[in-house]
């Protein structure tokens, strides 16, 4: 790499390479680092006592403590989705499978509002389902499981989507080898493909329950906006912001970018370490 | 190999459950109103501008990137610089950030007293609250597909590539226009796709610097909320299911054009 960066038939003009450079590093100033910078700022604006007051008072912890639980069921959820329907593509063919690999990726391609507006379709106060639920006592639509419906939807494809190629380029060789010295399915399962897959796994974990903790415009569809018993942090980011409660909004806010921060830099050790069992998943 | 039906069950029972029946809905619901209503929301000049901000911003926005992000990304492939690597994993920042904490920042940063917006507001021109504000919050959100679209296929350029253009007499500009452009080009329509796609449903990074302003700075998913507000399901439902239409259907021509970029750029 070092190499190819100094061939000399790769070598642009200095002027041309500094200028480049220097656009380069303004557009990612200004574009990205001067918003990331703001919400630190602007957290701590007035001291630390304001920040603390502002993470510390109940609706923020709790906020924070539903924000872990939908992550902590829509994650495990779609993690185990990801591996089954990798499993299913890249270890048998089958008739519409390139259908399915597509429709895997469709939610990416889906408004995050649609995402939570489908559930009010289904599962609303006038919904296909609502009443019928309601009649039961489920309510789903200004409740966390309505919440865990739409995060799910917006993150179903990630874990997936990091699996296939790596399990597509593996094959089924060592799997076969397993069965023929007499594993049974789960023991192979567990003993030759999870080893494989594992850093590629925990990448695909790790950008989903990125998602899942930030996501704002499917649960704030679904949610109600109920301070402290349907907000998740994003949306009490929001609902502080619209009382002009700036300070604290910001200070919800940073925390949610030190959790940004961590996420960029554990991405980016296992970017560094785990390459080969990555399948070079660069793109997202 | 065993577990063929378990797991293509469960993929397919999970898929109904949060995928298919989800979008059943959103494409029957919209008729329940009858014809007429579904066209009175389609047609009603609020949502026709809603409509034309969410898919023209999110456009702009992509090109912009689509220009600075292959500049980023040779930047980043081709020369050394301290910090290169850090600037790197930067890039992926608004992949991590959640939207609502880019959007309330990108207000505070643009608007009339922001420390980018108080640069402008002597000469009268407002960033935040207009149109130009939610090109801002989509620029952010796209910029990083561009750039990881471009990069792996710059880093696997063969450097004898250009090494022969240059043998051959090829002035540097020409060998960039003739062998670089060519091999990057169906990835820079990629990652033009993924940063439109994103951006046209993109809302919680835009509807705090948006003023949400009806027919001038007013983007289609926030028109959805208002409408599910109003409890109109159909209403919600058509605008969702036009604007989920429409972007399929561009992401599918922009896929056909690269599919052709690719094969011509192979002959």
């Amino acid at each position: 790499m070092a190499a190819s960066r100094a061939n000399p038939a790769r070598r642009d003009p200095p002027w041309i390479a500094g200028g480049l450079i220097g656009i380069a590093l303004l557009y990612l100033a200004v574009v990205l680092l001067l918003p990331l910078f703001t919400v630190f700022f602007e957290a701590l604006r007035r001291g630390v006592e304001p920040f603390l007051e502002g993470i510390a008072e109940p609706d923020a912890i709790a906020a924070m403590q539903l924000t872990l639980l939908v992550a902590a069921i829509a994650v495990p959820l779609n993690a185990v989705f990801g591996i089954a329907a990798a499993w299913a593509v890249t270890k048998f063919e089958f008739w519409g499978k390139s259908a399915l690999i597509t429709l895997i990726d469709l939610p990416f391609s889906i408004s995050p509002v649609i995402s939570g507006l489908v559930y009010v379709l289904l599962y609303g106060a006038h919904g296909w389902f609502g009443p019928a639920l309601d009649a039961l006592g489920i309510k789903v639509i200004f409740t966390v499981t309505g919440i865990v419906l739409a995060t799910t939807l917006v993150t179903l494809p990630f874990v997936a989507r990091e699996l296939t190629p790596l399990m597509q380029s593996q094959g089924s060789d060592e799997e076969a080898a397993a069965a023929t010295l007499g594993a049974g399915p789960w023991r192979t399962f567990f003993l030759v493909t999870l080893p494989n897959i594992k850093w590629a796994l925990m990448y695909g974990v790790l950008l989903c329950t990125a998602r899942a903790m930030g996501e704002f415009g499917a649960v704030a569809v679904v949610s109600g906006h109920i301070r402290g018993k349907t907000a998740t942090m994003p949306l009490h980011v929001e609902i502080l912001y619209n009382e002009y409660s700036f300070v604290a909004a910001f200070a919800v806010a940073s925390l949610l970018a030190l959790f940004a921060l961590v996420t960029l830099a554990v991405k980016t050790f296992l970017e560094a370490q785990f390459a080969d069992e990555l399948a070079a998943q660069r793109t997202r | 190999m065993p577990g063929f039906w378990p797991a293509l069950g469960f993929t397919l029972v999970y898929l109904s459950f949060f995928l298919f029946l989800p979008l059943a809905a959103l494409a029957l619901r919209p008729w329940e109103a009858g014809l007429d209503h579904v066209w009175g929301v389609i047609s009603h000049p609020r949502t026709v501008a809603a409509l034309k901000l969410s898919f023209g911003a999110a456009f702009v926005a992509a090109c912009i990137n689509a220009v600075f992000g292959t500049i980023v990304a040779w930047v980043l492939v081709r020369y050394e610089f301290p910090g290169r690597r850090l600037l790197d994993a930067f890039v992926d920042l608004p992949f991590a950030l959640p939207t609502a904490v880019a959007g309330i920042s990108l207000a505070a940063i643009y608007a009339p007293n922001g420390i980018i917006g108080s640069l402008f507001a002597p000469f009268d021109i407002q960033i935040a609250f207009t149109p130009f504000g939610v090109m801002i919050a989509l620029i952010f959100v796209g910029f990083p597909f561009v750039v990881r679209s471009i990069q792996p296929v710059l880093e696997d350029l063969e450097v004898e590539v250009e090494e022969a253009a240059a043998t051959l007499g090829a002035t540097r500009l020409r060998t960039i226009l003739t062998v670089v452009a060519p091999a990057i080009t169906p990835a820079l329509i990629a990652g033009f796709s993924l940063a439109f796609a994103r951006a046209v449903g993109e809302y919680g990074s835009v509807i705090f610097i948006a003023g949400n302003l009806p027919n001038v700075s007013e983007i289609a998913p926030l028109l959805i909320v208002i409408r599910l507000e109003e409890f109109d399901y159909a209403g919600a439902a058509a605008v969702g299911l036009v604007m989920l239409m429409v972007s399929l259907l561009i992401l599918l021509v922009l896929n056909v054009v690269q599919t052709r970029v690719a094969s011509r750029g192979r002959a």
